[in-house]
């Protein structure tokens, strides 16, 4: 195995693209590592992206925020104007792992790891948040939700990666929220998750939503009907209750040991209904 | 296979080494530096035993290649005390008896250590909450939490 790190993006795509083998892309590690370890991963190369400009960085943009692949969840946590413009996407960042997995851990490697039950997907994709992919001819943006294809898949070429994820700029009578359902206090791999955005005007009646549901199907689900079930209301109980149905229509998710097809779709409304209530609050209703 | 030469700090002390491209920072520290104190529990970073700092970030060396330690500094449970002046943590880990086998201990204290900095006076619910990445099969963690919280009280009432 090599190690490689690059100081540009060009060097980087040039050596996905090169014939040295297969090659990983190294951000926080704490999936590729934990993979190699138990012998589901022997690249022949690892790509460190760390040393390339950016990639640490949490940059204001057009009213907006973009995240360099290698941020971890904890300097998002710490990050005062992020945390307050997109409270939901730093919430959901900051559940994964423990203490130390968040000194490390990347909502880009989250993305791209393409688990169903990523914590951080839903609320970036309530988010409205783009990828930034560079490859060969330089970078493309795409919306976050178009990266994972399926459980372990991505849309990613293999001379691609992703860079950066932004955030867009939204009214400041905005809020998000992103709740997970996991049978312990915390550590633990969401059963249901739900990531929610919306926008109130100065009279708390809601005129933009996007709703997100996760680990109730190969991939994450954006739950149009539930938005629209939001949409022109004042968010009260009749709206939440076509929302939670809305979201349990949605949900397609498989039965295992962590939970039943029944509960995690009667969950999938519950979660969505809470976390509407958490992101009006947070628009200033 | 080519080995990769890294320059870094470790507890302070300007190091160099020689480490192979997968070779985590954990084995690197223990096979290479001899500096046993960071423990392997699990290997993929869920007990917390391998706990150290990487520019003052908490992380598990252990989902850390040792490449990856160039130009930083590395903060490690042999850097805790002063001589033989233990760090407060050490004391209050001795007095109210934190610890049983000692296999968790060391990254547990670096674990809190780093707490302590972050947040000179977290409530217990802070404190199980920043120590969670931190199995310890022994304890009951009972013992922990109230060494940590004696700990801080000393360490604010000294400064």
């Amino acid at each position: 195995m090599r190690y490689h790190a690059p100081a540009t993006l060009e060097a980087a795509t040039q050596l996905l693209g090169s014939d040295l083998g297969d090659c990983r892309i190294l951000a926080g590690g704490t999936d590729l590592l934990v993979r190699m370890r138990s012998g589901f991963a022997e690249p022949d190369n690892i790509l460190d992206i760390k040393r390339i400009d950016g990639m640490r960085d949490i940059t204001a943009e057009d009213g907006g925020w973009r995240l360099g692949a290698a941020v971890s969840g904890a300097e998002m946590g710490e990050h005062v104007g992020l945390t307050a413009d997109w409270p939901g996407v730093v919430e959901a960042a900051g559940l994964i792992g423990s203490t130390q997995i968040q000194g490390r851990c990347t909502v880009v490697g989250n993305l791209c790891n393409a688990s169903p039950a990523a914590d951080s997907v839903p609320a970036l994709v309530a988010a409205r948040a783009t990828a930034r992919i560079a490859g060969p001819n330089g970078t493309r943006d795409v919306p976050v939700e178009d990266v994972p294809t399926g459980p372990g898949k991505t849309s990613l070429a293999r001379d691609e990666f992703v860079a950066s994820v932004f955030l867009p700029a939204r009214p400041d009578t905005s809020g998000d929220a992103y709740l997970r359902f996991i049978p312990r206090t915390e550590m633990d791999i969401a059963v249901v998750g739900c990531g929610l955005s919306l926008t109130l005007d100065g009279d708390g009646t809601c005129t933009d939503a996007c709703v997100a549901l996760g680990a109730v199907g190969p991939k994450v689900i954006i739950v149009e009907d539930a938005a629209k079930a939001l949409m022109g209301t004042k968010v009260d109980e009749a709206a939440l209750d076509a929302l939670a149905a809305a979201c349990s229509a949605a949900a397609t998710p498989i039965a295992d040991k962590r939970g039943t097809v029944e509960f995690r779709t009667h969950v999938s409304g519950v979660l969505a209904k809470r976390a509407a209530k958490i992101a009006a609050s947070r628009a200033g209703a | 296979m080519s080995k990769i030469h890294v320059s870094t700090k470790i507890n302070g002390d300007p190091t160099e080494f020689l480490c192979e491209p997968d070779e985590t920072l954990l084995d690197v520290l223990r096979d290479q530096l001899g500096m046993t104190g960071s423990k392997e529990g699990c290997g993929t970073g869920d007990c917390g035993a391998c706990s150290v700092t990487v520019n003052g970030r908490l992380v598990c060396s252990c989902l850390v290649l040792g490449a990856e330690a160039e130009g930083a500094e590395v903060a490690t449970i042999e850097g805790m005390a002063e001589g033989d002046q233990l760090h407060p943590l050490q004391r209050h880990f001795i007095e109210h008896a934190a610890l049983q086998c000692g296999i968790c201990t060391p990254g547990i204290l670096v674990a809190a250590k780093s707490l302590l900095e972050h947040n000179p006076n977290p409530t217990e619910e802070e404190t199980r909450y920043w120590l969670a990445g931190n199995l310890c099969r022994c304890t009951g963690y009972d013992k922990i939490i109230r060494a940590v919280m004696a700990a801080g009280k000393e360490m604010r009432e000294a400064s």
